[in-house]
């Protein structure tokens, strides 16, 4: 059913630290080896050895320069996948009922078996989360992992989504968001989390944690005392010399 | 927005189709015994390619009968309906003209209204996606279903009517590129409150995240041809508003033919330009629009 829940019981989703985040496409990888073997089709990739290669991917890792009012700029790495928004747009516009937003944990996910491939719930998609598999002809986007994070017969600690196991930083962190004492909770509280594009009216869970304030480098040189060389013998000389013309 | 063949021709044919199928129902027009056929069939040709068209570009048409399940939430799913009930509905009155049943009308007018309805629909697929500022404003309906008036009245040859119809296009068409080309700054969305990083600075892209294409780019952040935006707008107007307007003013079946080409092909062009035009606000995380 497209219409979205009134609530739902858990709101899963992850913090992502772009203080942390190294920009490694770490996280890129582990996703696609995932999900290339596990939920529904595969991430097809087209021409992959070829001049013009291009694939399916449920996530997607930009790199930023910013440049602040006073200091150099910061480049900072940014991690892009689905948010499991609340209003999510992407679910209501779907005809088929395959794209939904499930009620126990907010996860949005697509039942591959009822999307006709119309590719309507990608444009509703403001963070370009969703990509239409060019082999199987049906939707993907990130299911945060939901055959990892219930999935018994994986040790403990797998027990969360691949990027997040996958990350040599910890920079992206899962959890509940509607349980205001869980880790990602308290993380977004502390560090200032927010949510991208508020205005376009979605909801998103998943929050961007902001990098800390950068500490102000130092004026001067450490070295300065020594590098002030006062020239003698012959160089002394030439400095003066040299000075004077 | 990538401008698909198949969804143009599938909403300018569709469009025109629901336009005529409108006419004839309500009873502007009524011909009779093979005339009806042809005219009918017009209709029924054009609406009916243009929504097998719309099947083109789905990655699975196998399953295309699943969009009649969500018409509480989705506008495509309601406009699945709305066509088939339109169609539907219409062919009793279709029988009735060629026939020569005498049937009475009163189905007709519903029909046509729903003709109508049907063309709202397929606008408010377009007209409901926030995150293409250009698409999202009333204006976008009127003029989907001004168009459809425009070329269902040329082809149910009503001339003065037409024209008319053309004119108040032309008006629609000038405000649709007027209030569409400020849409996105309206919206407020940059790379900034994209990344949420203006909290920090000016934000420019630094490195993109992938080397090659990839679906978004192809669909969503399609930037070929804007460059001469200005010539196909101008090339649309003449052909969709003001060479058809002028060829009503004739007399004749052939002045028709030549005025519904003529619309025709502006419209498609018209609706080239609405895709190509149209900016998805995802275009900001690579830095491009
Ligand atoms: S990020 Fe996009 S795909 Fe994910 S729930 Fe939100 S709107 Fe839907
Ligand atoms: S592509 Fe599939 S999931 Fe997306 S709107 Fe179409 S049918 Fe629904
Ligand atoms: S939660 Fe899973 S599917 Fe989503 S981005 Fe991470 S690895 Fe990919």
């Amino acid at each position: 059913m497209t219409c979205l829940p009134a609530t739902t019981q858990k709101k899963l989703g992850l913090a992502i630290d772009l203080d942390t985040c190294v920009g490694c496409q770490a996280c890129v990888t582990a996703c696609k080896g995932w999900n290339d073997q596990g939920y529904g089709a595969r991430l097809s990739d087209q021409n992959p050895y070829g001049a013009d290669p291009s694939g399916t991917f449920l996530n997607r890792v930009h790199s930023y320069a910013v440049q602040p009012e006073a200091g150099p700029a910061q480049t900072i790495n940014f991690p892009r996948s689905c948010l499991h928004c609340d209003d999510a747009p992407c679910v209501t516009v779907c005809p088929t009922g395959a794209s939904y937003k499930r009620t126990e944990d907010g996860i949005v996910l697509v039942n591959e078996d009822a999307c006709i491939g119309c590719g309507l719930c990608a444009w509703a998609c403001p963070y370009g989360a969703r990509e239409l598999d060019q082999a199987a002809g049906v939707m993907k986007k990130c299911t945060l992992c939901v055959d990892r994070i219930y999935n018994e017969t994986l040790p403990e600690e797998d027990r969360e989504p691949a990027c997040v196991r996958g990350c040599p930083t910890g920079a992206r962190h899962f959890g509940d968001f509607s349980d205001p004492d869980s880790k990602v909770s308290r993380l977004s509280a502390e560090r200032g989390g927010y949510a991208l594009m508020p205005d376009m009216g979605t909801k998103p869970v998943n929050r961007y944690l902001p990098p800390r304030k950068k500490d102000h480098p130092q004026e001067a040189s450490l070295l300065a005392p020594l590098l002030d060389i006062k020239a003698s013998g012959f160089a002394g000389w030439l400095d003066k010399i040299l000075g004077k013309i | 927005m990538h401008p698909a063949p198949s969804v143009i021709i599938f909403s300018v044919f569709s469009g025109m189709g629901f336009g005529l199928l409108a006419f004839l129902g309500a009873g502007v027009v009524t011909p009779s015994g093979w005339a009806a056929f042809l005219w009918w069939g017009l209709g029924y040709g054009l609406a009916v390619v243009g929504l097998l068209a719309s099947t083109f570009h789905l990655g699975n048409p196998q399953r295309a009968l699943l969009a009649f399940t969500q018409w509480r939430s989705s506008w495509l799913s309601r406009e699945a309906w709305a066509s088939v009930a339109t169609l539907l509905l219409l062919a009793p009155v279709a029988l009735s003209d060629w026939l020569a049943l005498g049937w009475p009308r009163g189905i007709g007018f519903i029909g046509a209204v729903l003709a109508l309805g049907t063309v709202f629909t397929t606008s408010m697929i377009y007209t409901q996606i926030k995150a293409v500022p250009r698409w999202h404003h009333p204006v976008t309906p009127l003029m989907f279903m001004v168009f459809s008036l425009t070329g269902g009245a040329i082809l149910a040859g009503q001339h003065l009517l037409a024209a008319v119809l053309c004119v108040a296009l032309g008006a629609v068409l000038l405000a649709v590129y007027r209030i569409g080309d400020g849409q996105f700054a309206r919206a407020g969305q940059t790379m900034g409150t994209a990344t949420g990083l203006d909290r920090i600075g000016e934000v420019a892209v630094f490195e993109q995240a992938h080397t090659a294409g990839n679906y978004l780019l192809r669909e969503m952040i399609y930037v070929v041809g804007r460059k001469h935006a200005t010539k196909l707008r101008r090339i649309a107007f003449a052909l969709a508003v003001v060479l058809p307007a002028l060829l009503l003013l004739g007399h004749g079946l052939p002045f028709v033919v030549l005025a519904a080409i003529s619309h025709l092909t502006g419209a498609l062009a018209a609706r080239w330009l609405f895709f190509a035009e149209a900016e998805h606000v995802v275009g900001l995380y690579y830095g491009k629009r």
